[in-house]
């Protein structure tokens, strides 16, 4: 013991002032103790669902005043909300903190705008903003508007002005942007899913039929083994985690975590392995190799479910990275040589003795044969026994009572090749027969609260809701759409759901254009602008950089923030005439005009853009729902009214809509007819309410309907309840048929809170699942072909001698009876799981490594070419902006963080306490090579750019082996900029390139070159 | 599990002579039970505790690490900590720590508080700071074994987690409890919590940890904070959690012999402490003395 002078002195005249008092016993008052307030006691609890990420938590939120009239809501306190399957209460850092976010001092109070050249926001009324914005629309498009092209087809479209939707906002939002930007003929209509999970659509759909998450969050629970690569579901998605710890903590599965850096949700898994940015096909295919050569698949499965016996046409072919039909001058394939072999009648050619040398199992294992695990090791800078090891526990799956569920989110859809590592994560578990199987699937982790949702609804340049299609200008008529559009089936007695589509079609254009929808006029098809190619984010970027661009409408969408390469989208935007920001925030792009030292630094009266801020609700103050991962549909309610002038978007787009329409009334101008008949039947056009397009998009009974058997379905004027009603003669409505069911006439189907466990987890009785409420998709595979369930602890269908039904609702025809030969995967035209995608990917009917387009290493191993993606979508202006390996030695990897969200949660005094400040991740060699400390200062930059952050040197963040070299990692969250809460930062996308997915033009956020330096 | 000043088991800075009320001791004993095993240290709790607790800490810098704040502070109740781990195989562990109030079931703040009723205890085991009474001292700091009590600079007033009890107090968890997005923290009897914790231990140890663990130090009687580790013979590999804590010998001291040779040979100051305390109040006396250890430093310092 060692206790020096003072010390003593200072216990002992604390003996004296106060304690001696009470040992005298003359305290002089009994002090009070109790517990603090408790502060929500009768404060007026509201559910809703957390606005940032998409596993979709319930949440309360607490607000001032019991509800009465005179008392102003404001909520004051936000938890989870403990009755939500999923979240079960839980909320992660930026749920947890969402209540700073609502009260951001970022949040927007009132309209502003920035006049061209000025350097100041200006405070303005909404008239006026939106009697501005109406005639700069307008003029832009009469002048811009292009009825008939070259060719003379008719095509109705309006390119010089953009249209951003936001992920964020409700669905209900979503198909009013829909109709807004469609009818006014646009066809750059966007939103976040473009930047973000666009490659799942991409690889899913073709690969089961639908592009969704294949199981749900709960569900992760029944899994045996867990791999988590091309995601960081823990930093991510960490309420939806919880069902992968779920799994380890209760049912012992084993979790592995592959990925660029050691990152929390390798924390708690099992194990980790190391793997080189943009490397990830290689590594899938290499385990493909290793089912394929060690027996290690689920035979009854591949052969039942699986397109393995089908027979490929004898013209495919696939030599040294390239497949056949490929145009060198236009960077694109022919496609029509990947396909099946028909016969006679149409159907495919198959042998189930899978001994045809053509036969799709033949041709997947000529195909992999390469992906050796020393090829593998070398490409991906993994080590041969660690990968290995991957390979021994996903095939420790094959057997029929072992499932492995499979975790991915950006990881993978943030690459060049994005759409085709999902594809190869679907190969493998097809050949394990983790498909349609409780706790199996390919589990796409999606991003934003609702970009399920607005993908869904087609939100996206080239679709249309409910996965149908806007037609391109070669579809000239309805008919020439339907027939093109609707698949033939290839394979007898499959379902081929997709024969549908003029149902949904037809139901589709009476939803838009109402009473003006009738047979005569085709429904108003020709109303539909039609596209001539593809207007996505990168290629309107690409637009407005040239100067062919002048409007912009972005609504929720921090779009400087998001895209690759800030630096080209700020000076895009800069030529532009008029920019329209509707957002809560103050964001980046609504200010990219303004000066902010290094972080933004440019010249305000050099530019000449108009800039309009207005100020929008957030989640918290609108009813509405969202679509979760899972596909889930909830509701929500608002607990406080938009602050200040805040408008809801319906509001917006709903005034702005009438104030066009008073315009061309008034003056007349360039083909008025779709603005003018979209259908805009509200009870108050100006200000759509919620409730009123929830209905409209679920859709109605425009006549008595009748089944085959003379029953009636419904009448005239009432909701329907089921997507099966829905019929091609115009006498149904809907404006998303995916969406069918979720407001029945049994009332609001997405409100529903029964949280009860119909088994294995599942909750049937909760909000609304699409399709047809079922949760588990193709949830018939989950059985044998006789109608067994593979594994009789997960029985989650049985055949009851007249129908199926269990704990989901059957993916499947109902009362299609065990060995009638229907295969589980209804979409498809053949009924199977694709191992041989056929024409659906632009880039091959198998997945293949190429290397990304700024590589570490000369030469991709496996190919005598440049080994890069033959039709990875490039940008001749953009090629001078890509980096050599001797210049930007470093491969640069961007990422998200679990404090943050995006670039929102700067904006949360909450977050920003948790994760101040930006940073940059190296491995500890590195950094001693360049003599940096932790907590330096450094700089990063591309052939595009800088950005500068303190350093975190790490051993989570390895030294790679690469093909023969040392290849070092870069890690870059993403989360900082110069408007915000936090500390300021820079754009991290400054540093990104502009090559997209070929499959789906999203960027490459994840693989490129960058160098560093102590700043 | 309801709570109030009723419940109070032991108050700082009070005589056996006149204690608090204690006839409702037949109550549950609680505990947060922290799974370091599956924590992915995402801060929900740091953020929620704040949240309810309605305090906003400063925004500071990157530090080159995580850890954010980088300490607990008056306004950081709670805070995760983060440790890089290479084990004897070379294989990397990433281990991460919720650090805060242990609620010790004999803690050394409340032992070493000088203030009356500064510092309680419930009966459920629940160690709570009652700021309006804390006269600044800083004493707990010094008696605590984990280092978690700070001083806020506006107020002079000490801090820490009070593991929600006014959440308690009606029957519900403490917000970081429920926020927990991965179940690595609990909460229940103690007893419960002990049977969690060894449905744990084992699971680890057959997935390697051999030396997987309870930490529920006896040193300071046990605590109403439990960790599950996978090291529990080193517990110090988590960012320094004591292997032995134990209550400061100073504290010891001043219970055990500075007290009554306090009270007795200086009851006359005493007396003129009284008068002190009525007229000014236990914080300025406090001051005072302050200053005048620090008149001293100086003159040390000379």
């Amino acid at each position: 013991m060692n206790i020096n002078r003072r010390q003593f002195f200072k216990i002992s005249a604390a003996s004296l002032s106060s304690s001696g008092l009470a040992a005298l016993g003359m305290t002089p008052t009994a002090a009070q103790a109790d517990v603090r307030q408790y502060k929500l006691f009768r404060a007026t609890e509201t559910r809703n669902n957390c606005t940032y990420c998409s596993v979709g938590c319930g949440i309360l939120m607490y607000s001032l005043g019991d509800g009465a009239k005179n008392a102003k809501k404001k909520i004051f306190h936000v938890e989870g909300d403990p009755d939500h399957p999923v979240s079960r209460g839980s909320l992660c850092p930026k749920g947890a903190g969402v209540l700073d976010f609502i009260h951001s001092p970022q949040r927007l109070k009132y309209p502003e705008v920035r006049e061209a050249g000025s350097n100041e926001w200006k405070r303005i009324s909404w008239e006026e903003a939106l009697d501005r914005i109406a005639r700069l629309m307008k003029d832009d498009r009469d002048a811009n508007f292009i009825e008939k092209n070259d060719k003379g087809q008719l095509v109705n479209r309006w390119t010089t002005t953009g249209f951003l939707g936001s992920s964020a906002a409700s669905n209900e939002t979503g198909i009013l942007d829909v109709k807004f930007a469609r009818a006014l003929g646009m066809v750059h209509l966007e939103n976040q899913a473009r930047l973000c999970h666009g490659p799942s659509v991409a690889g899913l759909a073709p690969s089961f039929g639908r592009g969704a998450m294949t199981n749900n969050w709960v569900d992760i629970k029944n899994a045996n083994v867990i791999l988590v690569m091309g995601g960081n579901p823990a930093e991510a998605h960490p309420v939806g985690f919880k069902w992968a710890v779920e799994a380890k903590v209760r049912n012992k599965a084993y979790m592995m975590v592959v990925d660029p850096r050691f990152n929390r949700t390798a924390a708690v898994a099992d194990f980790y392995s190391p793997i080189r940015a943009g490397a990830d096909s290689a590594f899938l295919l290499g385990v493909a190799h290793y089912l394929l050569t060690n027996d290690k698949i689920q035979h009854e499965y591949v052969k039942a479910y699986t397109n393995a016996p089908l027979i490929v046409r004898e013209d495919y072919k696939f030599e040294d990275g390239l497949f056949s039909g490929y145009d060198a001058e236009k960077r694109s394939y022919d496609r029509s040589s990947w396909a099946y072999e028909l016969g006679a009648d149409g159907y495919a050619l198959r042998d189930e003795t899978l001994q045809h040398p053509r036969c799709v199992f033949n041709l997947l294992k000529k195909h992999v044969e390469r992906y050796t695990p020393e090829m593998v090791s070398s490409i991906c800078g993994t080590p041969k026994e660690d990968f290995l090891h991957v390979c021994e526990k996903l095939a420790s799956t094959c057997v029929p009572d072992k499932t492995t569920s499979i975790l991915y989110a950006l990881g993978w859809t943030h690459h060049v090749g994005g759409s085709q590592m999902i594809r190869a994560s679907a190969i493998v578990q097809l050949l394990l027969g983790n498909i349609g199987m409780p706790g199996g699937g390919i589990n796409a982790l999606r991003g934003h609260s609702n970009v399920q949702g607005f993908t869904d609804l087609g939100v996206l340049t080239t679709m249309l809701p409910g996965y149908l299609t806007l037609p391109n200008e070669n579809q000239e008529t309805l008919q020439a759409y339907l027939e093109q559009r609707t698949p033939k089936t290839l394979v007898d007695k499959q379902v081929n759901f997709w024969k549908n589509t003029p149902k949904f079609m037809v139901s589709f254009l009476k939803g838009m254009y109402g009473d003006k929808a009738t047979p005569e006029n085709n429904f108003g098809y020709d109303w539909l602008p039609k596209w001539d190619r593809s207007y996505d984010v990168m290629a309107f970027v690409e637009q407005m950089h040239k100067g062919k661009a002048n409007g912009y409408i972005i609504q929720g969408f921090n779009v400087i923030a998001a895209a690759a390469s800030s630096g080209k989208v700020r000076e895009g935007l800069a030529k532009l005439k008029y920019l329209v920001v509707m957002d809560p925030l103050q964001t980046e792009t609504s200010s990219f005009w303004q000066n902010h030292g290094e972080f933004n630094n440019v010249n305000p009266t050099d530019i000449q853009t108009t800039v309009f801020r207005l100020p929008s609700s957030c989640f918290a103050e609108e009813n509405g729902s969202i679509a979760n991962s899972g596909r889930w549909l909830q509701w929500h309610w608002a607990a406080q009214t938009p602050p200040h002038e805040a408008w809801h978007d319906g509001r917006f787009l709903g005034t702005l809509l009438m104030k066009l329409r008073e315009l061309y009334a008034k003056e007349g101008g360039v083909c008025p007819e779709p603005l003018m008949n979209v259908d805009w039947h509200y009870h108050d056009p100006k200000d759509p309410h919620p409730e009123e397009v929830a209905k409209q998009l679920n859709g109605y009974a425009l006549a008595d309907l009748f089944d085959d058997k003379g029953n009636q379905i419904a009448k005239k004027g009432e909701l329907l309840s089921s997507f099966a009603h829905l019929r091609d003669d115009g006498t149904t409505t809907s404006l998303c048929w995916i969406y069918t069911g979720q407001w029945t006439q049994a009332g609001n189907m997405m409100a529903r809170r029964d949280n009860t466990d119909t088994g294995l987890g599942n909750t049937p009785g909760w909000g609304f699942a699409w399709p047809a409420n079922r949760r588990l998709l193709y949830n018939r595979a989950s059985a044998d072909p006789s109608g067994k369930p593979w594994d009789p602890k997960r029985k989650f269908l049985h055949w009851d001698g007249v129908k199926w039904s269990g704990a989901d609702v059957p993916d499947y025809p109902p009362t299609a009876a065990p060995g009638s030969g229907v295969s589980p995967f209804i979409m498809l035209q053949d009924g199977v799981g694709h191992l041989f995608s056929m024409g659906a990917m632009t880039d091959g009917p198998f997945p293949e490594h190429y290397e990304p387009e700024e590589s570490p290493i000369p030469a991709n191993p496996l190919h005598s070419g440049s080994g890069k993606s033959p039709v990875a979508r490039i940008f001749k202006d953009d090629k001078p902006t890509f980096g050599s390996r001797e210049e930007f030695p470093y491969v640069a990897t961007s990422y998200s963080i679990t404090e943050m969200f995006r670039h929102w949660t700067k904006h949360s005094l909450l977050n920003a306490i948790v994760q101040p400040e930006q940073f940059v991740e190296i491995s500890e060699k590195l950094a001693a090579s360049k003599g940096i400390k932790a907590g330096d200062l450094i700089k990063v930059s591309s052939k595009r750019g800088h950005i500068r952050g303190k350093a975190v040197v790490t051993k989570r963040v390895m030294t790679l082996q690469v093909a023969g070299q040392e290849v070092e990692q870069v890690g870059i969250p993403v989360h900082w900029g110069f408007e915000g809460t936090a500390r300021k930062g820079y754009l991290a996308n400054t540093l990104s390139p502009r090559v997209g997915d070929a499959n789906t033009h999203t960027p490459e956020y994840k693989a490129f070159l960058v160098n560093i330096e102590k700043a | 599990m309801s709570m109030q000043s009723q419940d109070i088991i032991r108050r700082s800075a009070t005589s056996s002579l006149t204690p608090p009320p204690q006839v409702r001791d037949h109550k549950l004993e609680v505990a947060k039970l922290i799974d370091v095993t599956v924590c992915i240290g995402c801060k929900g709790c740091q953020v929620a505790c704040s949240e309810w607790n309605d305090i906003r800490d400063e925004v500071g810098h990157n530090h080159g690490i995580y850890d954010n704040p980088v300490d607990l502070t008056a306004k950081s109740w709670t805070v995760m900590r983060f440790a890089e781990h290479q084990d004897e195989g070379g294989r990397l562990q990433w281990l991460i720590r919720k650090d805060g109030c242990m609620h010790c079931a004999d803690p050394g703040c409340l032992k070493s508080c000088p203030a009356p009723g500064a510092i309680i205890q419930y009966a459920n085991g629940v160690v709570d700071f009652q700021s309006e009474h804390c006269i600044g001292c800083g004493y707990c700091v010094t008696g605590c074994p984990f280092n978690v009590p700070r001083i806020n600079k506006d107020d002079h007033k000490a801090y820490k987690c009070s593991l929600c009890s006014d959440r308690l107090a009606i029957g519900q968890e403490p917000s970081c409890v429920k926020t927990c997005p991965t179940g690595a923290i609990q909460f229940g009897t103690k007893e419960d919590m002990k049977l969690v914790a060894d449905d744990r231990v084992k699971d680890l140890k057959e997935r390697g940890f051999a030396n997987a663990g309870l930490y529920d130090p006896q040193g300071v009687g046990g605590t109403h904070v439990m960790y599950v580790l996978h090291h529990a013979d080193r517990p110090e590999l988590y960012s320094g959690l004591p292997a032995n804590p134990a209550i400061s010998p100073l504290v010891s001291i001043w219970k055990g012999v500075t007290k009554p040779l306090a009270t007795l040979a200086l009851a006359g100051v005493a007396l003129g402490s009284l008068f002190h305390y009525v007229t000014k109040g236990p914080n300025e006396v406090s001051r005072e003395i302050e200053e005048e250890i620090e008149a001293e430093d100086k003159e040390a310092a000379k």
